[in-house]
């Protein structure tokens, strides 16, 4: 197990070095302090921290996302590309930025299941993706990678006619993780993108991008606020507290030897379900039995 | 006859669903039997859609069974007028979301003192407060004093559900239901917020129904474990038997779906073993 995680350590490509990011209201909220991040080629990094943390800013950031107030006030992202270029994110401009994202870094938003246009159809929203980063591509290769999108994600490419109400949640995020996939993205931001589901379609997602990982061999950052889950899926996790990162290490080392208390403390909250009892006790467990 | 319990006997519930010209039925609950007793928690677990809300709207008297009854201390309970307000003044319910449940109009000393004069006329304003106040320390939301005139905007979305459960322990009453009373939550503050339920459970002698579909948390605070399925409960038992001896593939699935962190690194060599095979 252990061994199988040199394959991914060996390359980085992404990496955020300093990257403090302010929303300019009075007085002004510091919502990302200092974060230095290296984003593995193929690997999967989870970000874990609480609402309110600012893991999601930091998202928006190495995307250049934000928007006013928030400003990023220092740091530097650099993107590695696949054929050895570095590109510097920060430095971006407007038509260059364009280019850039979703074809360098795509991603799945909160609540993605309802940031499908209802009254588009999917194939118009796939298509839309194409027509913008792609646009000498005919309409056949559109239907075409439109209709292997979706098989990839598991979704049948009959429902590309559908409208996102005639999809269920599970359906409709797997149509988002199909437009994320849509330009062969070496980077994928996904936040919070199961919270909204239930467990078992959850499962049936989060194995997906899994197997798309292996398949494809995009890098994932996946935040939440789910640390179990987190660590069954992370090769790294970075746990994220007041805009700072106060940890980071391999699953095996997060869930082993958590050195921050802040990390002790996110994975005592959640109680575990097969193992002893151990060190959670209900209050009033007594009366009971 | 049994005393001092909620029953709820062979509920089912039917959804006429109309599409132009055509109806059809959706079970949402079918033949449900279930009974609360004091000081015990019974946990409805199951996925969206599996009708447990249903149950929760059917014992708060929000949604009318299409057939089965609930009984309270072993007698039928009301469906209208005082019958229905003393029924309510035992029977209450903790919302799901601490963000819509409270009135941002009202200060939280008035969430608190409403359902007192309800439920207890004759009460003068002094007593009232002094009750209200009570409450709130029960609660852990003090000095109470300092919470009483704030609205609900001002506090954070734990300190919201705690005045969620203090405003069902208002009409005293003995049994509640809770649904999804910590999903809204983050992660860091939902035991606190279970143990409290757990503390004033066992104070109060409360018979709760915790509805989640979380099954780690139904296990470590629930006495039994009902698992629903499409209207169903396919499988019952002591919340430990169920979750560590599961018989239905439901319940194996649900299990199986939860997030184990001491299987870190084995779903990524299936995925593999699998692409490989």
């Amino acid at each position: 197990m252990i061994a199988s995680d040199a394959v991914h350590t060996s390359e980085a490509v992404l990496t955020a070095s300093g990257v403090s990011i302010e929303y300019e209201v009075e007085p002004p909220v510091k919502a990302v302090r200092n974060v230095s991040l290296t984003l593995h080629r193929g690997e999967i990094l989870g970000l874990a921290g609480e609402s309110g943390c600012g893991k999601t800013t930091l998202a928006y950031g190495l995307n250049r996302l934000l928007k006013a107030p928030a400003l990023m006030t220092s740091g530097e992202i650099t993107f590695h590309d696949r054929g050895g270029d570095d590109i510097d994110i920060v430095g971006l401009r407007s038509e260059q930025l364009r280019a850039f994202r979703w074809d360098k870094i795509s991603m799945v938003f909160q609540g993605a299941m309802n940031s499908l246009n209802p009254v588009i159809s999917v194939k118009a929203q796939i298509f839309d993706v194409f027509d913008t980063h792609r646009p000498g591509m005919s309409r056949r290769d559109k239907t075409a990678r439109a209709e292997e999108l979706l098989g990839l994600v598991g979704v049948d490419p009959a429902r590309l006619s559908s409208f996102p109400h005639e999809l269920s949640g599970g359906m409709r995020q797997r149509v988002m993780i199909a437009m994320a996939l849509a330009l062969d993205p070496q980077v994928m931001i996904m936040d919070e993108p199961t919270t909204a589901l239930d467990v078992v379609v959850q499962r049936g997602i989060i194995r997906e991008i899994m197997r798309l990982r292996e398949r494809l061999g995009f890098a994932v950052i996946f935040i939440t606020h789910d640390l179990p889950m987190l660590i069954e899926i992370s090769d790294r996790i970075a746990v994220m507290l007041q805009g700072e990162i106060v940890e980071q290490g391999t699953a095996e080392e997060i869930y082993r030897t958590p050195q921050h208390e802040y990390t002790k403390k996110l994975l005592s909250s959640f109680p575990s379900l097969r193992g002893e009892r151990g060190g959670f006790v209900r209050s009033g467990a007594e009366v009971a039995r | 006859m049994s005393v001092r319990t909620l029953e709820a006997r062979n509920l089912v519930k039917d959804f006429r669903l109309r599409s132009g010209l055509k109806t059809t039925i959706l079970h949402a609950v079918k033949d449900v039997s279930f009974t609360l007793e004091p000081g015990k928690t019974v946990a409805l677990v199951g996925e969206s859609g599996s009708g447990k809300s249903t149950i929760a709207r059917m014992l708060m008297k929000l949604e009318t069974p299409t057939s089965g009854e609930i009984l309270i201390d072993g007698a039928r309970s009301g469906d209208g007028g005082r019958a229905l307000e003393r029924y309510r003044s035992d029977v209450q319910m903790v919302f799901q979301d601490p963000f819509a449940s409270l009135n941002p109009f009202h200060t939280i000393i008035h969430h608190l003192e409403r359902p007192l004069r309800i439920h207890h006329r004759g009460l003068s304003a002094a007593q009232v407060r002094e009750k209200a106040l009570d409450l709130l320390e029960r609660v852990r939301l003090s000095p109470a004093e300092s919470f009483a005139e704030r609205r609900p905007h001002e506090l954070s979305g734990g300190q919201r559900q705690r005045v969620a459960i203090a405003r069902a322990l208002a009409p005293g009453a003995r049994f509640i239901v809770a649904d999804e009373p910590v999903s809204m939550l983050d992660v860091s503050i939902r035991l606190g917020v279970l143990n409290l339920l757990a503390e004033l459970q066992r104070e109060e002698q409360l018979g709760v129904l915790y509805i989640t579909h979380d099954l780690a948390t139904a296990r470590h605070f629930s006495d039994e474990i009902l698992v629903m399925y499409r209207g169903d409960i396919v499988e019952r038992g002591a919340a430990d038997d169920v979750i560590l001896n599961p018989q239905h593939d439901y319940t194996k699935t649900l299990l199986a779906a939860a997030p184990e962190p001491e299987n870190f690194g084995r779903l990524r060599d299936e995925v593999r073993a699998e692409l490989a095979g």
